[in-house]
């Protein structure tokens, strides 16, 4: 049976981590995620996983290749300055097929920013932000209910599909608290054939790489990869769709700006204006074609697209509309949080 | 075996069928055999998980035959305490050469070093970047002509060789520490003995081991092999000498 707990969202993530059978944590300290090592090292005991508070992001990651190939549940988690280090290590992880979860609880940027909530890592996040042709599942939580449930279903995915899945949170959605359902703990039998455990009498030796030194190699490596990335985009696209139905304006928002636009559309409603939301929850691969159908609704005026960046999936919005309604885009940057007012003054002011 | 004959060498089973790419005359060669012979006569292949570097020795998992994981430049520290960590009871070894240990991955190695991260570092320290055509690296000696360095290493901007044995050995929770060659037959058989032992240690469960080999290029320093061995005489075992840095089990003896 599920526990109804009041949690914070860094909290009951790594609490929902031990429950869905984490196995090793790699971590570097940095607001506003800290809590998620400090929960864990202070479960620890009670616990059979392996915990490393390691000497950077860049060691962190690396350490969750070793673990991940050495056929282990693993996670890590940082902010945004922390998982620009990262991404050397998931472009490796996601070529050598390297299962981990990743969490980003992103903070206000460029450079060294500020410690307030953001999703100014969305870009990064979803087109790739190591080098070369790959993707990782982006799933984009909204409460510390999601942030719970997520990861459960990142650690699912990472083993299904072997790449790593991250969550894009946010500094908000990591430090508020909630009421969470924490799941029951499962029990986690590993079964990776395809590990690197030690090469017994009945087997071939297993190989983690992502080094593919002739072209034609790693052509097909690469076409392996956009394979699996095709299996992803046609299983695992993920959406809510919040009084869309009849709804002339579509306010397009994730995660927490999903809440703030909530709001909205109910303070639109009472005044009689249609407004419905439409949150993507997989952020990679993107619900392009979901909202591509809604674009061709007739009643349908046009999108707007609500954000805590300067207007990152806006793109993705037009990408999916096509052309075939105009598409608007409000946001706050740098750790500003758009308030319910502002983001509806913004609408109104395009409703005309 | 042919009648009145007695088998005295063979290649142990433990390396795969593929041709070595290293050139001729290089160290590669000789310390991957010694591993994998180690391997072999400790029946340990289905215990042993290897790391590989960025460097000459990226494709080592083409000649060993045992599990191998190829890590990001300068990271095989960070990937080996990831496998060991969650493996306690596996054999780790991350092989690694001076580029890699000593200039891009030095966080990653010295803290591996630090926590005392129970697996065995084989250290291929050749003073040059041998993949990438022969560029400066950390342990070039002071005037030694690279790609980068033309006219000599010039100690007063690139800073002295640096001595990875020597630092090493002042962590607490390494086990033990020691450099070795390859140039003469018995150096090649101190330096088989010195590999077996840190594994030795490592299932022990003693902390880290740290073998450090001064190892030739005879490719990039354009010499002959035979030139190259006398190089290493010459000029990189006076700055660079052959010994036991640090064996945690003398230093008990001694307490």
């Amino acid at each position: 049976m599920a526990e109804v707990k009041l949690m914070k969202g860094n909290e009951a993530l790594a609490e929902a981590a031990i429950r869905a059978g984490m196995q090793a944590y790699f971590g570097y300290p940095i607001t506003p995620q800290s809590e998620v090592i400090e929960y864990l090292a202070a479960q620890e005991p009670k616990h059979n996983y392996v915990l490393i508070q390691a000497e950077s992001e860049l060691a962190a990651v690396n350490m969750l290749y070793g673990s991940g190939g050495a056929g282990a549940r693993v996670m890590t988690t940082t902010s945004s300055p922390g998982f620009t280090l990262m991404q050397e290590g998931v472009s490796y992880m996601a070529c050598a097929e390297i299962p981990c979860v990743l969490v980003n609880v992103v903070r206000g940027g460029p450079g060294l920013g500020t410690i307030q909530p953001s999703q100014g890592d969305y870009f990064q996040a979803v087109k790739g932000g190591g080098h070369g042709d790959y993707h990782v599942i982006v799933l984009g939580p909204n409460s510390v209910q999601e942030m719970v449930d997520h990861i459960f279903l990142a650690f699912e995915l990472a083993d299904k599909y072997l790449t790593p899945v991250m969550l894009l949170a946010d500094g908000a959605t990591g430090q508020m608290m909630e009421k969470v359902m924490m799941p029951q703990p499962i029990e986690y039998k590993p079964d990776k054939p395809w590990a690197t455990t030690g090469k017994t009498k009945d087997r071939e030796r297993n190989i983690l790489t992502s080094l593919y030194i002739q072209p034609e190699d790693m052509e097909q490596r690469n076409l392996k990869l956009q394979a699996k990335y095709k299996e992803i985009l046609a299983n695992e696209i993920r959406y809510e769709e919040y009084m869309t139905e009849d709804a002339e304006y579509i306010i397009v928002a994730f995660g927490l700006s999903s809440r703030i636009v909530k709001n909205v559309v109910l303070q639109g409603r009472k005044d009689g204006l249609k407004l419905g939301l439409f949150r993507p929850i997989t952020l990679w691969p993107y619900p392009w074609d979901k909202i591509g159908a809604i674009a061709s609704e007739e009643r349908v005026k046009f999108f707007m697209s609500v954000e805590m960046n300067a207007g990152q999936m806006v793109e993705d919005v037009r990408l999916a509309v096509c052309g075939k309604k105009p598409v608007h885009f409000f946001g706050r940057m740098g750790g500003i949080v758009p308030t319910p007012e502002e983001t509806y003054a913004a609408i109104k002011e395009k409703i005309g | 075996m042919k009648e009145g004959y007695e088998l005295i060498y063979k290649k142990p089973a433990t390396l795969t069928e593929r041709r070595f790419s290293y050139c001729p005359g290089c160290f590669h060669s000789t310390i991957h055999k010694f591993m994998m012979e180690i391997v072999e006569e400790m029946g340990i292949q289905d215990k042993t998980v290897g790391v590989c570097p960025v460097g000459c020795s990226v494709f080592a998992y083409h000649y060993l035959d045992i599990d191998m994981q190829e890590a990001a430049h300068g990271r095989a520290a960070a990937v080996a305490t990831g496998i060991k960590r969650v493996l306690p009871d596996r054999i780790v070894f991350s092989y690694q050469g001076d580029g890699d240990l000593a200039a891009i991955g030095t966080a990653e190695t010295l803290h591996a070093c630090n926590r005392g991260e129970n697996f065995t570092f084989i250290f291929i320290n050749n003073g040059i970047y041998g993949m990438t055509g022969g560029q400066m690296a950390p342990t070039t000696l002071d005037g030694q002509i690279t790609s980068t360095s033309p006219y000599g290493r010039d100690v007063d901007t690139a800073g002295m060789p640096i001595k990875m044995a020597e630092i090493i050995s002042t962590f607490d929770k390494v086990a033990y520490v020691e450099r070795i060659s390859c140039n003469t037959p018995a150096n090649a058989r101190k330096a088989k003995r010195a590999i077996r032992k840190a594994f030795e240690y490592q299932m022990e469960g003693l902390g880290t081991t740290f073998i450090e080999v001064a190892s030739n290029c005879p490719s990039n320093w354009k010499l002959t092999p035979e030139e190259s061995l006398k190089w290493l005489e010459d000029r990189v075992f006076p700055y660079y000498p052959l010994r036991v840095f640090k064996d945690i089990k003398k230093l008990k003896k001694e307490e």
